[in-house]
């Protein structure tokens, strides 16, 4: 994985000392409140609910066990002792100090990380495949890309007050894990006739108020013409997205209101005009980037793991969970280790320092050093020796980490709502760890099959809702908390918003609603069809008769 | 028979450490809802802002607003969930926030 | 409000001719857009000094026809979240255009240095910052990782240093 040169390494110390100096001025009062936080934001420092938040950069998902182990000291030292793992693949403190906020981003720093431009409305951390370098179904590692990217959205002088928030996903895969295209710029990574690599372009995805999937620029921009033709869609963005509601700001607004078409053609004029120059220090500096993700010093193993497979015949508990929770590697003998922080009736996401300490050594131990953060709010061990995973899971069992449920019912992604959340509307945890109690049986959840409940605890959707196969979204009714269920959602590559069901639920109705969805789907399927797949032949209809019928 | 109080709070964060605090009739900032002032008429709320801004302007708090409450007997309890939460700590985290700091109020428990 | 250009606060010999008045004989006149093409015959024959103060929503393309006699282009930052004019005058730099480019509006020295990076070289600022903030802000940071922009404090671009063989790009001199 990337690691800082003598640059990326100033880089941050200046930042930090940047910040240092410009909360001590907030403290004396040389800036106001409303000239402060557009700089706080950009150094990912929230005011919440109840104290300061601050959400970290883990840079397309990407951590080493230092680093994991340096968030953990942060939790204890300067929180309450845990955070949370975020749907951008980030982290976020709940209880932080502005105070203290300098000192932590030196702590950050201290082992290349930040949390610059995690807020504000800038470009923020760029996103991707949690299996990234991984997966056998890559067709090239996206991350020296994100880097790439990373890099030049940096403090940019130019985009660092956009109309809005700015969001970039990348894929290298044709399954797309990243989300590309409910994302403000998605970029998909592919092969043309000739086996040149290049990336599809895809502008004004998001969520929020406003679901609406992305649309293709380009089909197929060669790699050295990114960060120039990026400059010019941001370009077009800053000059005519809308500023006089911020509800209508992002670029997809931007898009929808001018048309695709249009919007199309001021991106090409304005790329045209300023076309991308000198590309060969982009692809020099990529070619760099590259070298940190060359593959790990994998070991010639055969696919067949004895002591893998015996432990599946004598351990039930573990073989439900390898069955559940690991993931096929590209590499003969090796697997991805999906870690679920989703224990039964727990927080999703939510980590406590210890853990990441034990996760932080197991990476060390057993996956090369690497660990990444996926945006359903789980870890992953991307290169695990199958012979290892036994142990492994016998560690993960004593850190209360192995709950076998992965992409299953109880591996629900929820934002943290408003139990934390000064924008939230209605809680969302607690419905999450409702949902989570009714199908604490694993063999249960399994019945059911693979399905992504997403929970966001308001309108502005940042526990993905909209693309979750079960959808729920806390609104607030005459001041009591009501729900809304959303189904056929998808954030794949092939992309759908989901659809209302009907009238919402209350918070303890939610529960039976989703397990009357799920039976509903279990009487209706065809062999082997999954929950969505079935959603898609079935419609809605059976579904709302299932749940509204009157008694 | 119980005396019931309706009015607003004026509540802030602590800009320093982002304490959530709440204003009282002396014009010092509390972390315990009950110290806070009820505001029982718009008159009374229009001077807690007033004392609220000026403490912006001091650098001593930050983002203040006002919420409904309702007091009982002299305890306070906010009247939407949101300032109830805000008051007590996280309905999921019962061991964190005021609620376990003691300086939580009368008013314990969220109900779920 | 002081004008800050080149470190220091200087005096402004600029002065804003308004759409409906007289064009003198001499001297450093901003105009409209508006006046510059109504009045182009007049105003390209001026003996003095050129300027016009765009609005955020102005395309800069509308300047091309007058841009090489312009010695001065203002741009507004109507609030300091709006980031339009960054973008402008980026533009107009990267089209070619050499005079002063001037920010006006609500400016922090928290940006500063970005706005410098993008190719502006004098400011309308607020008073209630000391001379020595602004000096102290324009070089908060010593390293930009995007290319292409005015390295006015020397700052180090990266990927250029990174990859010895590629020289950063050449800077012109700006007449202002």
């Amino acid at each position: 994985m990337y690691r800082y040169d003598e640059f990326d390494a100033k880089f941050v110390n200046e930042r930090t000392a940047q910040f240092r100096d410009q909360a001590a001025r907030r403290l004396k009062g040389d800036l106001t409140e409303d000239e402060f936080r557009p700089l706080r934001l950009m150094n990912g420092l929230y005011l919440q609910l109840h104290a300061y938040m601050l959400r970290v950069a883990i840079p397309y998902g990407t951590l080493s066990g230092k680093q994991m182990r340096q968030l953990a000291m942060i939790a204890d030292k300067w929180d309450k002792g845990y955070g949370h793992f975020t749907t951008r693949q980030n982290i976020q403190y709940n209880w932080i100090k502005l105070e203290d906020t300098a000192d932590i981003l030196q702590a950050l720093a201290d082992v290349e990380m930040h949390a610059i431009q995690t807020s504000g409305n800038c470009i923020r951390n760029v996103t991707t495949d949690h299996w990234a370098g991984a997966a056998a179904d890559e067709l090239a590692d996206p991350r020296p890309v994100g880097e790439l990217i990373r890099q030049w959205s940096s403090l940019h002088p130019e985009f660092s007050y956009l109309p809005r928030k700015f969001k970039i996903a990348i894929t290298g895969a044709p399954n797309d894990r990243a989300a590309v295209k409910v994302h403000d710029i998605g970029l998909r990574l592919h092969k043309n006739a000739s086996g040149e690599i290049g990336w599809e372009v895809m502008v004004g995805g998001g969520q929020g108020r406003t679901p609406m999937i992305a649309v293709t620029v380009r089909d197929f921009l060669p790699e050295k013409e990114l960060i120039g033709y990026l400059e010019a869609i941001m370009r077009v963005y800053n000059l005519f997205g809308r500023r006089d509601n911020k509800y209508k700001a992002r670029i997809k607004i931007l898009v929808h209101e001018i048309g695709a078409e249009k919007f199309k053609a001021e991106v090409e004029a304005e790329y045209a005009k300023h076309p991308a120059q000198q590309t060969q220090v982009e692809m020099a500096e990529l070619a760099r980037i590259a070298k940190y993700f060359a593959a790990p010093k994998f070991e010639k193993l055969s696919r067949f793991a004895p002591h893998f497979e015996d432990a599946k015949r004598s351990n039930g508990d573990f073989a439900r969970w390898a069955r559940n929770n690991l993931a096929a590697h590209a590499v003969d003998g090796y697997a991805i280790v999906n870690i679920s922080l989703k224990p039964e009736g727990g927080i999703p996401g939510d980590a406590t320092g210890e853990q990441m300490r034990v996760m932080a050594d197991l990476a060390e131990r057993y996956s090369f050093d690497e660990l990444r953060v996926s945006h359903a709010q789980n870890i992953v061990l991307p290169h695990v020796k199958l012979e290892d995973v036994f142990d492994l899971w016998q560690m993960l069992v004593k850190a209360d980490l192995a709950a076998a449920n992965y992409g299953l019912a109880g591996d629900i992604i929820a934002c943290p709502g408003l139990d934390y959340c000064a924008l939230a509307t209605a809680r969302s945890i607690p419905v999450a760890q409702a949902i989570s109690r009714k199908f604490a049986d694993v063999k249960i959840q399994e019945s059911y099959g693979p399905v992504k409940i997403n929970i966001s605890g308001c309108i502005n959707a940042c526990g993905h809702h909209h693309v979750g196969h079960i959808g729920i979204l806390g609104l607030d009714k005459k001041g009591e908390e009501f729900y809304q269920i959303t189904l056929g959602g998808s954030s794949s590559e092939n992309a759908s918003i989901g659809t209302i069901l009907g009238p919402g639920f209350a918070a303890h109705e939610v529960p039976d609603a989703i397990e009357t969805i799920l039976n509903t789907y279990v009487k209706l399927r065809n062999a082997g069809e999954e929950f969505l797949a079935a959603y898609r032949r079935l419609g809605p209809k059976p579904f709302k008769e299932a749940l509204y019928a009157t008694a | 028979m119980s005396t019931v109080e309706k009015g607003q709070v004026m509540t802030a964060n602590r800009l320093r450490d982002g304490d959530v605090v709440f204003l009282t009739r002396a014009g010092a900032w509390s972390e315990k809802i009950d110290d806070a002032v009820l505001a029982l008429e718009p008159q009374a709320a229009a001077a807690l802002e007033v004392r609220a801004a000026a403490d912006v302007t001091s650098t001593l708090v930050t983002g203040p607003y006002l919420f409904d409450a309702t007091r009982v007997d002299g305890k306070i309890r906010a009247d939407h969930i949101r300032e109830r939460i805000r008051t007590l700590g996280p309905s999921v985290r019962l061991d964190l926030g005021k609620q376990a700091e003691g300086t939580a109020g009368a008013f314990q428990a969220v109900e779920v | 409000m002081p004008l800050l250009k080149n470190n220091a606060f200087v005096v402004d010999a600029w002065a804003t001719l308004e759409d409906d008045a007289p064009l003198p004989d001499g001297g450093k006149l901003i105009v409209s857009p508006a006046r510059l093409s109504r009045d182009w015959d007049g105003l390209a024959r001026f003996t003095g000094l050129l300027g016009v103060r765009l609005t955020n929503t102005d395309k800069v393309e509308a300047l091309a026809p007058y841009i090489s006699q312009i010695a001065l282009v203002v741009l507004p930052f109507p609030a300091f979240v709006d980031g339009r004019s960054y973008s402008l005058g980026h533009q107009l730099r990267l089209d070619g255009y050499r005079g002063e480019l001037r920010a006006e509006g609500n400016i922090l020295p928290d940006q500063l240095q970005y706005m410098r990076q993008v190719g502006f070289d004098s400011f309308v600022v607020d008073n209630r910052f000391p001379l020595q903030l602004w000096q102290a802000a324009a070089k908060q940071m010593s390293l930009a990782y995007q290319r292409g922009l005015f390295r006015v404090a020397n700052e180090t671009e990266v990927w250029s240093d990174r990859h010895q063989g590629f020289a950063p790009w050449e800077e012109q001199p700006h007449a202002g």
